[in-house]
């Protein structure tokens, strides 16, 4: 039989061919967050502070809609459809399943990321990122959080065509409210007291340090720290309530 | 090891959910090579058994076997030892036929060849085409194909030509007849009692929970029935029915009194129950049951 790893990669590579042969998942994992970069980069074309921040930004926008949102949608269908349950019934071990859909989610990271990089250098100046250590563990962190934090909402949406109302209104606040195209830091102060709770802001914290300041870790240890506490968090969410059926009914 | 020659060894299952027992202690056996009919009304307690069975589901209660092994521990070998027909559930819509059984095939250790399984299917013409673009009966087909490609000893098909028109049943019977003939046991649940009883080698009809009888299609009705022959004719204009388990005997019985009376017995004819009759029947009799029981609820709350 071929072995888990074997079956993996056959998995992850047919993921990656029915992600691109599906436009509408196409679109709102890819095309959005690079829209707004050139939305929000040609709006504030002229000031190299604020295309300081919304490089970063949206760098942490693409980590979330990557992985929190595609993971949502994904696996909330994937249960409805049948198809973990389809897969669940033959001889492919469930962890190389679960890790074939993780990889594929994770290649659609990291080639935004290298979108957004590749276009903070050449089109916003803010250059090549200074640490990319720190950009490289950021991104590996935000990806294990948002990831799981969007497997567990799934375990909450009641079915698929709710999924939108479930996933935005968790996304959209969360994006604004973070500072993605804007300094967070002149929010009022309850708005950046619930930025500070939640996970995104951290994110993007980090990811400002390694792609724009030249910060390394330590000098966002509590933006590191905090993205921990919610990953570990988020996993066992996720894995807790881990269902491959959906509910009856 | 000893080779057992049962595929499937039932005993005494039960299942719960919460407050609520789905199945109440059943026991059933299929030997290897057998085509085994589930027949049930919706919530008899069908579906609970095979996804048991199948290891989707742990049981509350009883001992299973499953080629040889209890299905709740999911090994990898049995799993590619079954091959499971859901009901279009779960399939690739963008991916082709032959896409999504090539993959399919990659699951398993020893899968048929894949353009062989198409064509058991009967999905050569649509072999290159996205399954999002096939019809429902298509789809059913892509359900057997995709449970044929490992090459299972034991095939489950749960209600396999629920919604499908008459000539795409008699075509999945064919396949269906055409798996036995390649040995392969079948555990086959349907609400359709013709089709239990045109390729079931035996039927167990099961009701909240319980299996009621069992034993070949042709054969049953023997207990839990009034008679298993009925003797009808008609005297005077009118139809005269008897039931008997002894037809010899009442037809001796009839046509000697008749010959002595010098009559004639109209239109006498000597018919067996048919799985209908008996299906019919007992479900009937749970329904006059449960009748009873509505009228003591609107007793005691009258």
């Amino acid at each position: 039989m071929a072995s888990a790893l074997n079956l993996t990669w056959h998995q992850y590579r047919l993921e990656r061919r029915m992600f691109w042969r599906n436009p509408v998942a196409a679109f709102f994992n890819f095309v959005l967050p690079l829209l707004f970069l050139a939305f929000f980069g040609a709006v504030f074309s002229a000031n190299q502070r604020n295309l300081d921040i919304i490089v970063p930004g949206i760098a942490g926008m693409s980590v979330m809609s990557t992985t929190f949102v595609a993971l949502a949608f994904n696996t909330t269908f994937l249960r409805e459809q049948g198809v973990l349950k389809r897969i669940r019934g033959t001889p492919m071990p469930e962890s190389s399943y679960l890790g074939a859909l993780a990889l594929s989610a994770v290649t659609n990271t990291v080639l935004q990321i290298g979108i957004v990089t590749v276009a903070g250098r050449f089109a916003f100046g803010t250059g090549w990122p200074r640490d990319w250590g720190a950009l490289i563990v950021f991104v590996a962190l935000g990806v294990a959080c948002f990831a799981a934090l969007g497997v567990a909402l799934s375990h909450a949406i009641p079915n698929f065509e709710s999924a939108a109302v479930y996933v935005n209104v968790i996304f959209l606040p969360m994006l604004f409210v973070s500072g993605t195209v804007y300094d967070a830091t002149k929010e009022p102060l309850f708005l950046r007291d619930l930025a500070d709770a939640l996970p995104l802001k951290h994110l993007i914290d980090g990811l400002s340090g390694a792609m724009v300041k030249g910060q390394g870790l330590t000098a966002n240890g509590t933006a590191l720290a905090v993205l921990a506490v919610w990953t570990a968090l988020a996993i066992a969410l996720a894995v807790r309530g881990f269902s491959w059926e959906a509910r009856r009914g | 090891m000893v080779v057992s020659d049962l595929a499937i060894d039932v005993r005494g299952l039960r299942k719960s959910y919460g407050a609520v027992e789905a199945v109440r202690g059943i026991d059933f056996a299929v030997a290897r090579g057998e085509v085994f009919g589930l027949l049930g009304p919706n919530g008899a307690g069908k579906t609970s058994t095979v996804e048991i069975l199948e290891g989707y589901r742990q049981r509350s209660g009883g001992d299973v076997t499953v080629l040889g092994k209890d299905p709740a521990r999911r090994e990898r070998d049995l799993r590619a030892r079954m091959g499971i027909v859901l009901q279009s559930s779960g399939i690739y819509r963008h991916l082709s036929v032959r896409e999504t059984l090539t993959h399919w095939a990659r699951i398993y250790p020893a899968p048929r060849e894949v353009e062989e399984v198409i064509a058991l299917a009967g999905l050569e013409s649509k072999a290159a085409e996205r399954t999002r673009r096939l019809s429902g009966g298509q789809l059913r087909r892509l359900d057997f194909a995709l449970a044929l490609i490992g090459d299972p000893e034991l095939i489950f098909l749960d209600e396999p030509t629920t919604g499908f028109d008459p000539a795409a049943r008699r075509a999945a019977w064919e396949t269906v007849r055409a798996l036995r003939g390649l040995g392969k046991t079948i555990l086959l649940t349907t609400h359709y009692l013709d089709e239990a009883e045109a390729l079931a080698d035996r039927v167990a009809i099961i009701k909240d929970g319980r299996i009621l009888v069992e034993g070949r299609p042709d054969e049953l009705g023997g207990e839990g029935t009034t008679g298993r022959y009925r003797v009808s004719y008609v005297e005077r204009g009118e139809t005269v029915a008897r039931e008997t388990d002894d037809p010899t005997a009442l037809l001796n019985e009839l046509t000697s009194a008749a010959l002595a009376r010098g009559e004639r017995l109209e239109r006498l004819r000597v018919t067996q129950p048919s799985l209908e009759d008996v299906y019919l029947e007992l479900t009937a009799d749970e329904q006059v049951g449960d009748a009873d029981a509505d009228r003591d609820q609107a007793v005691v709350g009258g």
